[in-house]
């Protein structure tokens, strides 16, 4: 099962290596990771897309949380909104297939944001699913590169991750 | 004041009383500041040496262990020590000097990325980039080194840093808002496990490293029910070796009764320990009948980590044995026990007798001599499986072994740790051939601080536990485990150092050899030439089962069905 999950830590000096360094350690399957700070200085966030079952997932939630610069993690089973951004380079030889590309742009609601000769880069917002579709529907086209970011999650109402809260760790 | 002052004073601050070391270039600020400190330091000949004993005076005195060493290869000989401390929850801060800041990524001499190397074997790590931080630093490093599951810290301080003027303050107030252990055990879990206790037919206590602190609470809750008690290797000592109650050890070398126990349990109340595989073989066939594991652990990320837990109670092993007295009944066990009486009559502990020394006479004939009130070492090996089912210990932090990562060598350098931490008490390494080579250059540690440990090398010749496996499992190809034709003559080595060597050799001379050994003035190197051949047993093959215990070698097989 995939999960997405959100942790946020004090912006230390390598502590983005202890979480990696954690899941190549133990094992846990991470499929991708994105980091930024937040409103509050001194604190980051991190998003994890984490492949297990149930027994893995639960010891990645409490290895996580054995780490001291870890102040909250949250498994985003409840709804929430989830985003990745995508840049594709597509070749575009002529006029029909620049044409083309563009049906594609507009149906998935994605922007063009680097025009050249032979190339076009566009520019994509969404969840994985509609990224991965999006780039099978340009690929007949001839991708010539493509770099999407790591998935960024937050839960929808008025759930937030609070630092405040005390977590349980050892 | 430098730096380097303000490290050794934060560390005054903490109750520091011993640092085991070793200097080199990048810590000598520190060094120099220690020639005017009311700290004690011990020079260790090898930094493993010393984060060993770091480890050993850590567990066998309840306070934090530390050790320092220099840069790059100082600072690499500590990485062994830390994952011990590490896999056996030990409180320990390592101090490493590290290059100066401008040089720290650019390969300068004896640099090594020391917090990249211990990240994973470190509850924490610490780079000090700033002076001023260094009281926040160490206050931090042993808070968290001696709370909720105890861990090894490191602390990396450039050169540069030690040298700097501190401008800074003492008074730090902890602020870690990402570490917050849970010591109070839920109510409502201890009602259910004492309800599930209750109604239990077969339940049994398991007690582990984790509860060596709470033996008090954990005597009076196990007599008060007459539970039957089973204690890991890390948990020897936590319950008295001598109790009534007492079923051993469990697991691949524990006893018949501790492992039957375990198997036809109904409810399981585990305290302290982590249901490592030594333990458990193979986990599916673990305790198939207990239908309830009430597992006690400050780690929640040890609580269904290895076996389902139906009650899981977070928190401190000896306040939630103190909430668990409050409730605590007499259990009606009568029945139980009788099955358990005759596995323990019917399987003690025992050895086909030889016409050899064998290693198992010579620790009971220690045990008898001392009526057990020692504080025992060991290496890793048949002589630490023989220690651990001929010496059962009868007090808390008085089995110090390597039990986790099960590194050959601590035997001596934890002699020296426990030595420090209790210099009242005999300490007595019972150490393998094998595992006393891989660090007996610090006998001259002992020599230099006359310290009065008794060190008893099993010899067999052999890398005895390799040797028993490829007995067993290897059709006998004894590949690359024969030490005789090589060994040195250990009574000599030890003489070398101006230490008492004593060499037993005969089983006639075994009374007499280890009376030498407790008699002798200061510290003593006593060689026992034993049988090569022993193997220790009972056995439970590695991912095996209670059932496929082997209680004898196959040539004499005896096999129980559990
Ligand atoms: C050659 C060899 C053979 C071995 N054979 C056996 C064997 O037959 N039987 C055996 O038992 N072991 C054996 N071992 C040892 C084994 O590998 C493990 O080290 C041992 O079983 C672990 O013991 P433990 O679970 O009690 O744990 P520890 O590793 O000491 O773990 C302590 C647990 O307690 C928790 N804890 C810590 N502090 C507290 C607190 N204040 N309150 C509550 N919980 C706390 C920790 O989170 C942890 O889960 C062998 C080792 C070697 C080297
Ligand atoms: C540092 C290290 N290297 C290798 C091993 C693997 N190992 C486990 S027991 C053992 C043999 C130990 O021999 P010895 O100390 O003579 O003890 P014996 O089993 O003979 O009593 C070995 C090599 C280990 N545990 N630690
Ligand atoms: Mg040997």
């Amino acid at each position: 099962m995939r999960h997405v999950i959100s942790v946020l830590v004090q912006d230390h000096p390598r502590v983005l290596n202890r979480i990696t360094g954690l899941f190549a350690r133990r094992g846990f399957n991470l499929e991708s990771l994105a980091v930024g700070t937040t409103h509050i200085p001194g604190l980051s966030r991190i998003c994890l897309v984490v492949s297990g079952d149930d027994h893995t997932l639960e010891q990645v939630e409490k290895q996580l949380n054995r780490l001291i610069e870890v102040l909250k993690v949250t498994d985003h089973a409840e709804p929430h909104v989830e985003r990745e951004l995508c840049l594709v380079k597509v070749h575009v030889a002529g006029v029909e297939e620049r044409l083309a590309v563009k049906d594609i742009q507009e149906a998935f609601r994605a922007r063009v944001v680097d025009v050249a000769q032979r190339s076009l880069i566009l520019e994509l917002t969404g969840d994985s699913k509609k990224v991965d579709s999006f780039i099978e529907a340009l690929r007949p086209y001839g991708i010539l590169e493509v770099m999407r970011t790591g998935a960024v999650a937050m839960s929808r109402g008025e759930r937030t991750l609070k630092v405040r809260e005390k977590k349980e760790a050892v | 004041m430098k730096g380097a002052e303000a490290l050794l004073k934060a560390l005054e601050r903490e109750g520091v009383e011993v640092i085991f070391g070793h200097p080199g270039g990048a810590i000598m600020p520190t060094y120099d500041a220690l020639y005017d400190s009311p700290i004690r330091h011990i020079l260790v000949r090898h930094e493993q040496g010393g984060v060993h004993a770091a480890t050993a005076y850590a567990r066998a005195s309840g306070k934090v262990g530390v050790v320092m060493a220099t840069s790059g290869p100082g600072a690499l000989n500590l990485v062994t020590g830390l994952a011990d401390a590490m896999m056996d929850s030990t409180p320990v801060v390592a101090i490493t000097g590290n290059v100066p800041r401008a040089l720290i990524g650019t390969d300068a001499f004896q640099e090594a990325d020391v917090t990249g190397v211990t990240m994973p074997i470190t509850k924490h790590n610490y780079l000090v980039q700033d002076v001023n931080e260094i009281p926040r630093v160490v206050k931090e490093a042993f808070h968290i080194a001696a709370t909720g599951r105890p861990g090894p810290v490191l602390i990396d301080i450039p050169k540069d840093v030690q040298l700097e003027e501190f401008t800074g303050s003492f008074d730090v107030v902890l602020d870690l808002p990402g570490y917050k252990p849970t010591l109070m055990g839920h109510p409502k879990q201890i009602e259910r496990a004492l309800d599930a206790l209750e109604k239990a037919e077969r339940p049994i206590l398991m007690v582990g490293g984790g509860a060596q602190h709470a033996h008090a609470e954990l005597l009076a809750f196990a007599e008060k029910t007459g539970l039957p008690v089973i204690t890991t290797l890390m948990g020897l000592g936590a319950f008295p070796g001598n109790h009534p109650l007492w079923l051993g050890m469990p697991g691949m070398h524990g006893t018949v009764a501790a492992n039957r126990a375990i198997h036809h349990a109904d409810v399981i109340l585990a305290i302290g320990l982590r249901f490592d595989d030594r333990v458990t073989g193979k986990v599916s066939r673990f305790a198939p009948h207990a239908h309830t594991i009430i597992h006690v652990d400050i780690d929640p990320a040890e609580i269904g980590k290895v076996v389902r837990t139906h009650i899981p109670i977070v928190g401190d092993s000896r306040l939630v044995l103190k909430e668990l007295l409050k409730g605590a009944k007499p259990l009606r066990l009568a029945a139980w026990w009788r099955e358990l009486e005759e596995w323990r009559t019917r399987y003690p502990l025992r050895f086909k007798p030889k016409p050899h020394l064998q290693s198992q006479e010579v620790i009971r004939a220690f045990h008898e001599a001392t009526g057990g009130h020692a504080i025992v070492t060991t290496g890793v090996g048949q002589h630490q499986m023989f220690a651990a089912q001929f010496f059962p210990v009868t007090r808390p932090r008085s089995f110090l072994t390597s039990g986790g990562l099960g590194t050959m060598g601590v035997g001596l350098p934890f002699a020296i740790g426990a030595k420090i931490a209790r210099p009242e008490e005999l300490v007595l390494d019972f150490d393998g051939d094998g595992s006393f080579q891989m660090t007996l250059q610090e006998l001259a540690t002992v020599v230099k601080y006359k310290l009065d440990v008794k060190i008893v090398i099993l010899n067999n010749g052999y890398l005895g536990m390799v040797r028993q496996w490829q007995d067993l499992f290897h059709a006998k190809r004894y590949s690359e485990v024969y030490l005789a034709d090589s060994n040195p003559d250990f009574a000599r080595l030890a003489e070398a150092y101006g230490i008492r060597g004593i060499k037993v050799e005969r089983k006639e001379d075994l009374r007499k050899g280890v009376e030498a050994v407790l008699n002798a003035d200061g510290p003593v190197v006593a060689e026992f030439k034993v049988y090569h051949e022993e193997g220790v047993f009972p056995m439970i093959p590695a991912g095996g089962a209670a059932e496929d215990m082997i209680i004898e070698h196959p040539a004499e097989r005896e096999e129980v069905e559990a």
